[in-house]
């Protein structure tokens, strides 16, 4: 298995990392490497989706038992969110933001063990259900943070006059802050339905919470507030680009920081 | 087959001649196919050109008949209206309807909008049954031209004017211009230009507020508009998108803690505006709140600056992009001198495929279902293979003989060769 891996993982390092070149070329000449760029995100994807299919098959249960497996599957899901939106040449930028980081947490995950499979210690059922949900709400909050950084990023040109201020072709921040809001609309859904199914574990097993758990919610709370600022309170924009990324930071911490030293099973 | 197109723009006729030409999208498909008379057409029009594609055998006929519907539509003499038409045949004609789905010829230069119109024109030309193979393969790859174009440059991000560089800015904060309401303020003329731009991409609701009332009221009745007294300006503030300033005031007319109190009805939503007075109108301090985005003459001026370099290379790219699809177009186009021939040597290959299987079939006593699948399917490869190179050789030969007597050559020694007769195909 681990040699099969291996072969499907450098074209998706390969990808990805072309993908990452290609939009920074991008960001100094505006419409030259937007195509090569696509087509790196496409392939990486590609070559990730068979790696991850090929574990699946050879997997004793749940393959994405670990903490970088689940990593990797939660970089799956972001370039998957990323490819929705991605091919559409005002969004280029936005994979400026998304495929260096899915470069790093690809390696990442794959240097924490990933391309190994292990066999599941807990029943494959709640695993699919519970890490299943969280990571495509991680997926969608990574998006939803690429979106808000963009408006964050236009909106500061915007005000400064900056005379190349159009020299990039980004969506306006009126769509731009839809679509974060309707991102997180869709990711905060899956969440609680991820933090419920913990949660019910939990009880079940009478165990306390960890720090994953608290953190977890907290996160819940953070975008919570965002929609709720935004429906009662009427906020948009700046305020609420920064909230997205706040959350954002909580999810990065969660994934990067607590979940790989705490026990979480 | 050659492609023949007559047509009027803004840049040959006033807009009371174009006016006088152009006709709905639903007369589109009627007059195609009144125009393709055993041929082929298309009829696009649009506020600012109308252009008649024709396929004819010969031009000169196919010309007369575009002429003809043109000076039917307007009612004008042909000798009143020829000043204002071009003709273009063949590759001049595809390469401007290239450049016109590319928006390289529009009044916007890069504008979006006349790909979704070239696109219509075709489509209804293909319902109403009046484009065939040629123009089905010139207006696919002028469509593909425009979505290059559209894709692979940013031409369409450089404006060339102070109000193009507005409408730009204003598209960057609310992007589609539908349900966007104009307040307009004041009634100097680049204001006025600003806010025909900003109609021109979508905004339909315009709201005139001026000192005195009887301008306001002769410039909304141009704009379709509503005119409002200057008191009624906070009121107008809570519900505008986009605020266009052009009064002669010696000081400012709108203020931070004018726009600060209707900010808090707008719920959020952004507020451009765009001061094009000298003295501004505008208080600079009204660009520090939140969701307000505030440029003044001098700020668009150096955006305009910004994007004259980066236009003229883009220009460049979109007109490279042009080139090459019309390179494309101009060698299928040259390869159809050779389709006849080849069309010959394929039919008589398949006869002698098909006797020669015949004859083998009562040789070989009764052949299994299967079996017979197979020798078919081995025969018919061995003939794709054997003419697979001709053909292409064949119309790569017609292609670089650029139209000439060479190309017909060709065919005449594949006739001559393979012993086909001058009528067949």
């Amino acid at each position: 298995m681990t040699e099969a891996a291996l072969v499907l993982f450098w074209p998706a390092v390969v990808g990805y990392g072309e993908a990452a070149l290609a939009y920074a070329g991008e960001a100094f000449r505006p419409g030259r490497t937007r195509r090569p760029a696509i087509w790196g995100v496409r392939i990486g994807w590609l070559a990730q989706t068979a790696l991850l299919v090929a574990q699946a098959a050879s997997a004793d249960g749940f393959p994405w038992a670990t903490w970088a497996g689940s990593l990797n599957l939660f970089v799956w899901m972001c370039v998957a969110a990323y490819l929705v939106w991605g091919c559409r040449s005002s969004f280029a930028l936005l994979g400026l933001a998304v495929m260096p980081l899915a470069l790093v947490l690809f390696v990442l995950a794959w240097a924490g063990g990933a391309g190994t499979v292990s066999p599941s210690e807990l029943g494959s059922a709640f695993l699919v259900l519970h890490v299943g949900t969280v990571l495509a709400a991680f997926a969608g909050f990574t998006l939803a943070a690429g979106l808000a950084g963009l408006y964050l990023w236009q909106e500061r040109r915007l005000k400064r006059r900056e005379p190349g201020v159009l020299r990039f072709r980004v969506p306006s921040l009126v769509s731009l802050d839809r679509l974060t809001a309707r991102t997180i609309g869709v990711a905060l859904p899956l969440l609680s339905i991820g933090l419920a199914i913990g949660l019910a574990r939990l009880v079940a097993d009478g165990r306390a919470p960890d720090a994953v758990v608290v953190l977890g919610v907290v996160a819940w709370i953070v975008y919570g507030g965002y929609l709720a600022a935004r429906v009662e309170l009427g906020w948009r924009g700046r305020r609420t680009a920064w909230v997205a990324l706040a959350g954002f930071a909580l999810v990065l911490l969660l994934r990067l920081a607590v979940t790989p030293l705490v026990v979480h099973v | 087959m050659h492609v023949v197109l007559v047509g009027t723009s803004h840049r040959r006729a006033p807009v009371e001649l174009r006016e006088l030409v152009a006709f709905g999208a639903k007369r589109s498909g009627e007059i195609a196919m009144r125009l393709a008379a055993g041929g082929e057409a298309v009829a696009l029009s649009t506020c600012n050109r109308t252009e008649l594609y024709l396929a004819a055998e010969d031009p000169d006929d196919a010309r007369e008949r575009a002429l003809a519907e043109l000076v039917s539509l307007s009612g004008l003499s042909a000798s009143e209206l020829e000043p204002s038409l071009y003709v273009m045949v063949d590759e001049a004609a595809a390469l401007h309807l290239f450049r016109v789905a590319a928006g390289l010829d529009s009044m916007i230069r890069g504008e979006g909008q006349i790909l979704g119109q070239v696109r219509s024109a075709y489509e209804a030309a293909q319902e109403a049954d009046a484009a065939g193979p040629t123009l089905h393969r010139l207006f696919r790859h002028a469509l593909r031209t425009g979505k290059r174009v559209r894709t692979e440059t940013s031409v369409a991000e450089n404006p060339a004017s102070i109000a193009l560089a507005a409408v730009e800015l204003v598209e960057r904060v609310f992007g589609e211009l539908d349900g966007t309401r104009i307040l307009l303020l004041g009634a100097g003329k680049m204001g006025e230009q600003t806010a025909i731009g900003l109609m021109a991409r979508g905004a339909r609701d315009v709201i005139v507020a001026n000192r005195s009332p009887e301008r306001a009221a002769r410039l909304a009745k141009r704009f379709s508009a509503r005119p409002v007294g200057l008191d009624r300006l906070e009121e107008e503030l809570v519900a505008a998108d986009v605020v266009v300033a052009s009064t002669s005031a010696a000081g400012y007319v709108l203020t931070p803690e004018q726009v600060g109190r209707a900010l808090r009805g707008r719920q959020g939503r952004p507020i451009f505006f765009v001061d094009i007075a000298v003295p501004r109108d505008i208080d600079p301090e009204v660009n520090r709140l939140d969701g307000c985005y505030l440029y003044d003459v001098d700020d668009l001026d150096r955006v305009v600056e910004r994007g004259s370099d980066d236009r003229a290379v883009e220009t460049a790219r979109a007109e490279a992009i042009v080139a090459e699809e019309g390179d494309a177009f101009r060698a299928w186009r040259l390869s159809r001198d050779v389709v006849p021939a080849i069309a010959s040597l394929r039919a008589l290959a398949e006869t002698i495929r098909r006797d020669e299987l015949a004859r083998a079939e009562a040789r070989l006593g009764n052949l299994s279902e299967s079996e017979r699948r197979a020798v078919e399917s081995m025969t018919t490869r061995i003939v794709e293979k054997l003419l697979h190179l001709p053909t292409v050789r064949l119309k790569e030969a017609a292609a670089a003989a650029n139209g000439t007597a060479d190309g017909v050559l060709y065919a005449d020694a594949v006739r001559h060769l393979f012993g086909l007769r001058e009528d067949e195909g």
